[in-house]
């Protein structure tokens, strides 16, 4: 109620407080539909707040047709539309020699097609897409497959044609992304398959051989026992045949290929093992003198096959969780008709014009239309020599520009797949001299030797004693040494701390790096954008004479810092934003960490720092330094002034670096000037070494310094100025925002929030590896005693068939389990800071 | 005991029978999405309302049909 005797507003006044509060209103507003805040202004229609008239157009659209149970399936689960969805965008599918490869089936009456859509993430996702047929009479149904983020749409082309469908699902966020090209290669999940089937015989085997020897086991005999027996061992031995065969033929290739190379890795020992116990067993069989050991034999194979699915599930999860995440550029900038606009990468389409800023991916193959192209193609070919190009030429997808901005058209359409890939690509396969040299590989030597000891000496020793046993006593040993457990140990207790690593924002690109981390000696971090946050703090500018910036300044400073990737333009240009007449830049220049150069409508404009512009010939009037970092301006030649960009750290940085520096060797690598070091040497303490003032190519000449020392370094940085680093440390750590930029030079992604918890991540890591270590003791426990009851000459199939199986479960358990354990006692979960 | 000669070669027929029946059913596809049934199974039809709502719930049960089939 208001009291009259506050005096009303003006016109105009109210205007004012009205804006002000819906600003207000829209800065803690969420939309309805996306969950994204309402920074831009609110868009309503009845009860409900959009961010926009994308979000409201869908929430419309699900309405009328029935289908707003989608927004109590999940809330906010929408998807962002950011321009409606036009029919021409996808009239190429109504080419009759581009749907004939599309589709799945055809008969003129119904049509079946599978799209791609990234975009699908959640349940409400589910819902609706197989709900799509209520959205046009001419759609019959769909099916999704949620793990591999596909719909398969059954429709009559007779009454909506290949490109309305497109449409239509563009239309309310989930765009299909076709890739013409390879439609030809649809996998069909065969690898998945085999394995499945290689379990399924296996398991059959297992089980039947298993109730074969019953009899065995219960000593249940009578009149017929001897054909008995050999009828129970003869199906035995053929059951047994097609799982050593089939179920276990991946082993056999593997020792193979590494007899071949002469390395002794883990799969020597299995096929040595199962060797010895199909040829035993078909031995007494055949002379009628035993039962066999068939049963260990299915049950080891089975067993490790299970250990492969296991695998094989980890990987599908992390796949998943690292698509949906999408941590390569999530948009471009296309040129329209309409002008330059942010576009979403699965937009992106064949004939695009695309604009590349210095330091952007390339996402699709392309053609140069016009700037200066400097192309990086370390991140395909592993050069890391740019290459110069000219108007005309062929860019491929994965290349960096070096440079200023290009404008490219898009000649091949974009595969997500195809960056995503790079990250585990040859380029970045880190061959150190001793990549064989994991875990399993190190313990597995020392197993062969160990067995091959007690073998030979047994046989040996009974040899002289009791030479019957001899023969006996050997293939015994060679039996029961069950390298099950080893092979089991690792892959079981990585994976299941991969994953638990994954769900907490940390982002392995392989269960390897784990191994690696464990023995890291020696961390170097980069100082912008990792240990200081991108964001938040403020944004000041002083000019020379107390004179402001100008609107038209302002406007001519952001076009050309709009051009840069680096943290500290991508906030000038944050904070300069004014919607600009798009000012061409001309001659743009930029070195990295220094500064920037170029053109803006005739003006010459120089930003960076105070040593970039000396060497620019810009004279600057003496000053002090200051709180944050400066960047200096100078129009026209003449020094302006210069806004300092407040570095915040991020928070717990400080007990981070002291928590680490108790263990590890630190230093700092950074492109900025001295003016932090007082701050950093205190932060770091007196061992670190600190260094300012360092390029790109310094920053790799550090770290190949500290490694020709016989230190194994860790790097973690931002991605953006340090790839070269960060490839060649033995474990790369780019930090990433919510929405960050891609390095695939790194071993590990970590999502900001979670470097205040680096310490943890490491000493996880650590406790892992003893872990592994756990399991080889552990089942160096069980091939003791079996290996002592062999070489007496004392091994009996029964035993046997309870020693393997019991020390592959109990090793297992171990192996998953232990690493939960871990990370609950670490409390990996617990608070990570707020970015 | 002698009827164990029989029906041993039986039951391992049997076994086989069902080993059979798997290999069929992993190369059919039937292993190869096993998350979105476990979602499907927790999404309910919508009681359908209105005139579009009939219509819909006629193509609904003409596309269960189908499904089914």
């Amino acid at each position: 109620m208001v009291s009259s005797s506050i005096a009303c507003p003006t016109t105009e006044e109210s205007v004012e407080i009205g804006r002000s509060a819906a600003k207000a209103a829209a800065e803690t507003t969420r939309c309805f539909h996306c969950g994204a805040a309402c920074t831009l202004g609110v868009v309503r229609a009845g009860e409900h707040s959009f961010c926009c008239h994308g979000c409201q157009t869908v929430y419309e659209i699900l309405t009328h047709n029935g289908l707003g149970h989608f927004y109590d399936l999940g809330q906010q689960a929408g998807i962002r539309v950011d321009q409606a969805a036009r029919r021409e965008q996808y009239a190429h599918l109504d080419d009759p020699a581009v749907w004939e490869r599309l589709l799945d089936f055809s008969d003129g009456q119904t049509a079946r097609v599978t799209f791609q859509i990234p975009s699908i993430h959640c349940i409400a996702c589910v819902w609706l897409l197989e709900n799509l047929f209520k959205l046009h009479p001419g759609i019959a149904g769909s099916r999704v497959n949620f793990p591999r983020r596909e719909v398969e749409i059954t429709y009559a082309p007779e009454r909506v044609a290949l490109s309305e469908v497109a449409a239509l699902l563009a239309g309310i966020g989930y765009e299909p992304q076709f890739r013409l090209a390879d439609m030809e290669a649809r996998p069909a999940g065969s690898p998945r398959r085999k394995l499945y089937l290689q379990v399924g015989l296996a398991g059959f085997a297992f089980g039947n051989v298993m109730l074969f020897s019953f009899p065995a086991y219960l000593g249940l005999g009578g009149a017929d026992a001897g054909s008995l027996r050999l009828l129970f061992g003869g199906f035995s031995l053929a059951v047994a045949l097609p799982s050593l065969i089939y179920s276990a033929g991946d082993y056999w290739r593997a020792a193979w290929l590494a007899v071949r190379q002469r390395v002794l890795t883990i799969d020597l020992p299995i096929a040595v093992g199962l060797i010895a116990l199909y040829a035993q067993s078909a031995f007494e069989i055949i002379s009628r003198t035993g039962e066999g050991y068939l049963d260990s034999l299915t049950g080891l194979i089975f067993f490790l096959l299970c250990g492969k699915v296991f695998q094989q599930k980890t990987y599908d999860r992390l796949a998943f969780d690292r698509d949906f995440k999408s941590f390569f550029p999530l948009s471009v900038t296309r040129r329209t008709a309409g002008g330059e606009q942010s576009a979403p990468l699965a937009s992106v389409e064949v004939g695009d014009q695309l604009v590349l800023c210095n330091q952007e991916l390339i996402p699709a193959d392309a053609r140069l239309l016009s700037g200066d192209a400097l192309i990086d193609y370390s991140f395909i070919t592993g050069e890391s020599a740019p290459v110069e190009k000219r108007a005309g030429d062929y860019l491929y997808a994965g290349g960096q520009q070096l440079g200023g901005a290009i404008e490219v058209r898009v000649e091949k359409p974009v595969s997500q797949s195809y960056l995503a890939s790079l990250w585990s690509h040859e380029a970045f396969a880190k061959q150190r001299p001793d990549w064989l040299n994991t875990l399993t590989n190190q313990f597995s030597r020392r197993f062969i030797l160990i067995v091959a000891t007690v073998a030979l000496g047994s046989a040996l020793y009974w040899s002289f004693i009791q030479p019957p046993v001899a023969l006996k006593a050997f293939v015994s040993v060679l039996i029961v040494a069950c390298p099950c457990a080893l092979a089991l140990a690792a892959p079981f207790a990585l994976g299941t701390a991969q994953r638990l690593l994954a769900r907490h924002g940390v982002f392995l690109k392989n269960p390897i790096v784990i191994e690696r981390l464990a023995r890291i000696q020696n961390i170097v971090f980069d100082k912008t954008g990792t240990l200081t946050a991108a964001s938040g703090g403020d944004v000041k500018f002083t000019g020379w004479n107390g004179r402001d910036l100008t609107g038209a300044e302002q406007a001519a400073i952001r076009a050309l810092v709009k051009l840069s990737t680096h943290p500290l333009s991508v906030r000038l240009s944050a904070a300069l934003a004014e919607p600009g007449a798009g000012a061409t830049v001309a001659s743009f220049e930029e070195a990295p960490g220094q500064g920037l150069a170029g053109a803006v409508g005739g003006v010459p404009v120089v930003v960076g720092s105070a040593s970039w512009l000396g060497a620019r010939g810009v004279e600057l009037p003496a000053r002090e330094p200051g709180a944050g970092s400066q960047v200096h301006v100078a129009l026209n030649g003449q020094p302006r002034g210069y806004f300092e960009v407040e570095t915040r750290l991020r928070p717990q940085v400080r007990q981070l670096l002291g928590r680490l520096g108790t263990r590890y060797e630190l230093a700092l690598l950074s492109g900025d000037n001295e003016r932090e070091r007082e701050r950093f040497r205190e932060l770091f303490g007196g061992q670190a070494r600190l260094h300012f003032n360092h390029d790109p190519l310094r920053k790799l000449e550090l770290v190949e310094q500290m490694q020709r020392a016989g230190r194994r370094v860790m790097m973690v940085g931002d991605g953006l100025n340090d790839a070269g680093a960060l490839k060649q440390s033995d474990v790369g750590v780019a930090v990433v925002e919510e929405a960050g930029r891609f390095s695939p030079a790194s071993d590990l992604i970590l999502e900001a929030r979670m470097v205040p918890r680096l310490a943890e991540v490491l000493a996880f890591s650590r406790g892992t590896v003893r872990i592994v270590w756990g399991s080889f003791l552990l089942s160096s426990i069980y091939n003791a005693i079996g290996l002592t009851i062999a070489a007496r000459g004392l091994l009996s199939p029964l035993l046997c068939a309870i020693l393997m199986p019991l020390s592959s479960v109990t090793v297992v358990a171990f192996a998953c389990l232990a690493p939960r354990w871990l990370g609950r006692r670490l409390r990996l979960g617990a608070g990570g800071g707020e970015t | 005991m002698t009827a164990i000669y029989i029906l041993l070669p039986l039951s391992l027929l049997v076994a086989l029978g069902f080993l059979a029946a798997f290999i069929w059913a992993v190369r059919s596809g039937q292993y190869e999405d096993t998350c979105t049934p476990a979602m499907r199974m927790l999404l309910e039809e919508p009681a359908p309302s209105g005139q579009a709502g009939e219509n819909n719930s006629e193509r609904e049960e003409k596309r269960n049909e189908e499904q089914h089939q």
